[in-house]
């Protein structure tokens, strides 16, 4: 049929094939649904894999205690065990190879977190020894008197 | 922080009371240029489509300018969300992987489809005209009238005849594209609404009538916008045509604007009408049911946004519009102040759906206050600032001046 | 404190490639009994989180924890898990805050610059806050190009190589855990540390905590202490009304809670 009515069709059809050509080469292979669900399952399959490959930067205190054995067992005993290395000495990753010594956090502030004492009744932090960090030894090390790894020695 | 960490949002943002740590104006002026601007490529083709379709003889005039400025239009719908991508490069993959499950995976399609219906629209209309200007343009000398010439010949795509039934086939198609194209271009506004209303954690947002409420004030504003341009257009040729000395032409082209004024003003009030009360319907409900979200709410559109709200939209833009337009005898120039009050009330609702939306934190305990950056000190802040939003509106201007070079829109006598 | 930080984890992230395959082979022992069977066997796994409010402290050692983890610039005021306090005043009032996140913990009972005094407070708590792992998550829902996903044992993931950062998923998530990573440009949010509970470790936040006020297990496995807990005791969900289905389990939650 010699009719000039279906021309713009055609540019409709040439767009739909561009765009179909462009899917096959840019879409990566692993893309589809993987899973039971077009709604929650349509993804790459490599996206998965790169949230697994993501480096850990904190290592656990059993690794610790396989070298630094003395603190831990100190540690292992007093009020302070259920708090990780980490969380004062900082991610263990890459030491000791690469990173000799991890920065320790000796701040009062590190300590005030639990033992600023905030007067919350219905809440734990209340229960937790604690004292007014503006009065008390003001501007100390809390270190200095009171051994974080076994801090209920001086009680 | 170091100055090369940018947190999206919180350049723009200020925090009142308790609002989630994440919680930022994510959407802004952007978005609010989004609708606003697919409205109008939406009201600008129903406009055209008034005639085509529905025959109404009395729009002829500005239905062929109202359908080459949709044109000019439908690229800067895109170009807002093209800004406020954070990947702007990888803007093609709802094409590639669209997930149909999200409201926005159609809009490349939807968009395209409508682009494609304009086009062939537009070409059917204008292809007698493009024949024409190949075969003058062979007897014009000089290389700018030959280049021309080729991209008429594009522009025809071969088909070269001009005999009665060939231009009955033209009448023909322009007529169905443009009847497919109402519901297409409602489609693609009312879901430029559904992209909002069906967000359930938006207690703003989350409305089933808000679709219908974006198709509603987006002809309100795309009518508005064209005839506002199509006033200034024609004035600004009768008055260069009366410096030429030819007054009667001037009169007359006055006067054929004035009909076709009151005509389309007749339309706008409907709609209007139609937008406004379906708004209010919304408002009386929220208030009515005062589910959870309701005090925050209340607090926000009767308390901080109250002016942007009630003020400057509904009174500013839509009550005193609507006066102006409405009362007995109206002049153009009243009818300038209305139409550019009605683009005002327009933009001024989509402003308070989109940042209004984000005025409260989800948490209900707290606020959030949008600065639109207006000096840009970054790329950020120039895309999603004042200066961005104002790119975005001028560019339709720009795009409508070049394709009326070779689609004269505005000249009576080329048509079908 | 923050400056040793910052390049500490600079250091960190050059050696994490290398201290990345160290843990594979010694972690099994830290798998809890039934977790470790389904990893071996490829049996049923659906990941469960419990967050007990009555014991957190508002220490924060588990927002510090996840920044550095996940490498979220750590001045940046973006987080993905965070710890709100809650003080309820005697006028009835609820006072919430969660400055920094509660990255530095809650050293001084000011809220916003006011000072309450402890005679007037009823009641007062912390909330530790999540990415929810919904089993229906509506930012999965509205994402146009299938960048962010459910994955098989019931973890939400983003695709930072696809995510198009249109910011719908952030829109759409009704407890505001999706935010745009300052660095990345794409759509981030809380992994339930992927890369580690796949290695049979502990997420940062749950090894973090000192008091165990964060705990994770598998939902599938009826043995596991954590789902235990959520199966015979009375456990909240946030925001329920929003039909999202939370793996995450509250304990003690106040109907004050956000």
């Amino acid at each position: 049929m010699k009719n000039h009515a279906w021309r713009p069709l055609w540019l409709a059809i040439g767009l739909i094939a561009a765009v179909l050509t462009a899917r096959h080469f840019l879409v990566p292979q692993d893309f589809g649904v993987h899973g039971d669900s077009f709604t929650y399952n349509f993804y790459r399959l490599g996206a998965v894999q790169f949230w697994e490959d993501f480096p850990d930067k904190y290592q656990g205190r059993e690794r610790c205690a396989k070298c630094h054995d003395e603190n831990a067992e100190a540690n292992a005993t007093s009020k302070h065990r259920n708090i990780q290395c980490e969380n004062c000495h900082g991610p263990g990753t890459g030491h000791p190879k690469q990173v000799k010594q991890l920065p320790i956090n000796s701040s009062r502030e590190l300590c005030l977190r639990c033992h600023e004492y905030l007067a919350y009744p219905s809440s734990l932090r209340s229960q937790l020894p604690g004292i007014d960090g503006d009065t008390h030894k003001a501007g100390k090390e809390c270190r200095k008197c009171h051994d974080p790894h076994h801090p209920d020695l001086e009680g | 922080m170091s100055p090369d960490i940018v947190v999206h949002g919180a350049e723009w943002t200020v925090k009142e009371l308790f609002v989630y740590p994440n919680e930022f104006i994510y959407w802004s002026i952007q978005i609010v240029m989004y609708p606003y601007m697919t409205g109008l490529v939406a009201g600008a083709f129903v406009l055209s489509s008034l005639y085509h379709v529905f025959g109404q003889k009395d729009l002829k005039e500005i239905a062929q300018f109202s359908l080459v400025f949709s044109l000019a239009l439908l690229p800067v719908a895109a170009l807002p969300l093209l800004l406020h991508l954070q990947q702007p490069t990888r803007a093609i993959e709802p094409l590639l992987t669209p997930h149909f499950t999200s409201a926005i995976a159609a809009f490349g399609i939807v968009f395209s489809t409508y682009g494609l219906i304009v086009v062939s629209e537009i070409w059917f209309v204008y292809r007698q005209y493009f024949v024409q200007q190949v075969e003058f343009l062979k007897t014009q000398p000089g290389l700018g009238n030959a280049m021309k010439r080729q991209v008429y010949r594009v522009l025809t795509m071969g088909a070269y005849d001009v005999s009665q039934p060939a231009l009955a086939i033209d009448h023909r198609m322009a007529k169905i594209l443009a009847a497919i194209g109402i519901p297409v271009a409602c489609f693609l506004h009312g879901y430029a609404g559904f992209i909002f209303g069906s967000v359930k954690a938006n207690a703003l947002w989350m409305s089933p009538l808000m679709p219908v409420i974006f198709i509603m004030s987006a002809v309100v504003s795309g009518i508005a916008l064209c005839m506002l341009t199509y006033i200034v257009i024609m004035e600004s040729q009768a008055f260069l045509k009366r410096r030429r000395g030819g007054a009667l032409q001037a009169t007359e082209i006055r006067g054929a604007e004035k009909e076709i004024i009151s005509k389309a003003t007749r339309y706008l009030l409907g709609f209007l009408v139609a937008a406004i009360s379906l708004e209010m319907l919304d408002l009386i409900f929220r208030g009515y049911t005062a589910m959870k979200s309701w005090d925050i709410l209340r607090s926000v559109m009767y308390g901080k946004d109250f002016i942007n709200i009630f003020v400057l939209q509904y009174t500013l833009g839509n009550l005193v519009p609507f006066l102006l337009l409405l009362l007995p005898g109206r002049t153009l120039k009243r009818t300038v102040v209305a139409l550019i009050l009605v683009l005002f009330g327009v933009f001024m609702m989509r402003w308070n759906v989109v940042i209004g939306g984000q005025a409260f934190s989800l948490s209900f305990s707290g606020y959030m206050h949008y600065h639109i950056p207006i000096i840009p000190h970054s790329i950020e802040t120039f895309k999603e600032g004042l200066f961005g939003a104002l790119t975005v509106a001028a560019t339709p201007f720009v795009l409508f001046w070049i394709i009326n070079k070779f689609v004269p829109s505005l000249r009576r006598d080329v048509s079908t | 404190m923050s400056c040793s930080r910052r390049d500490f984890l600079k250091q960190s992230v050059a050696g994490a490639v290398a201290a990345a395959a160290v843990p594979a082979a010694c972690t099994v022992i830290f798998l809890e009994p039934g977790e470790a069977e389904a990893a071996v066997e490829g049996k049923k796994l659906r990941w469960t989180f419990l967050v007990d409010t009555t014991k957190c402290v508002g220490c924060g050692f588990c927002v510090d924890a996840c920044k550095t983890e996940n490498e979220i610039p750590y001045d940046a005021p973006v987080s993905r898990t965070w710890v709100e306090r809650y003080v309820v005043t005697k006028d009835g009032q609820t006072h919430i805050d969660s400055p920094n996140a509660g990255r530095d913990g809650y050293t001084t009972g000011e809220i916003r610059g006011e000072t309450i005094d402890p005679a007037d407070i009823d009641k007062a708590f912390f909330v530790p806050k999540l990415c929810n792992q919904c089993d229906n998550p509506p930012c999965v829902q509205v994402c146009p190009v299938g960048a962010t996903f459910q994955t098989e044992d019931g973890v939400v993931l983003v695709d930072r190589d696809w995510c198009i950062g249109c910011g719908y998923c952030v829109m759409a998530c009704p407890y505001g855990v999706r935010f745009f990573h300052p660095i990345t440009k794409t759509a981030e949010k809380c992994t339930f540390c992927y890369h580690r509970i796949t290695e049979g470790l502990q997420a940062a936040c749950v090894q973090a905590c000192p008091f165990g006020a964060r705990q994770m297990g598998n939902m599938e496995d009826p043995d596991d202490p954590v789902t235990k807990i959520i199966m015979t005791e009375r456990v909240q969900v946030l925001k329920d009304e929003y039909g999202t289905k939370p793996s995450v389990f509250y304990l003690g939650l106040d109907e004050r809670v956000r």
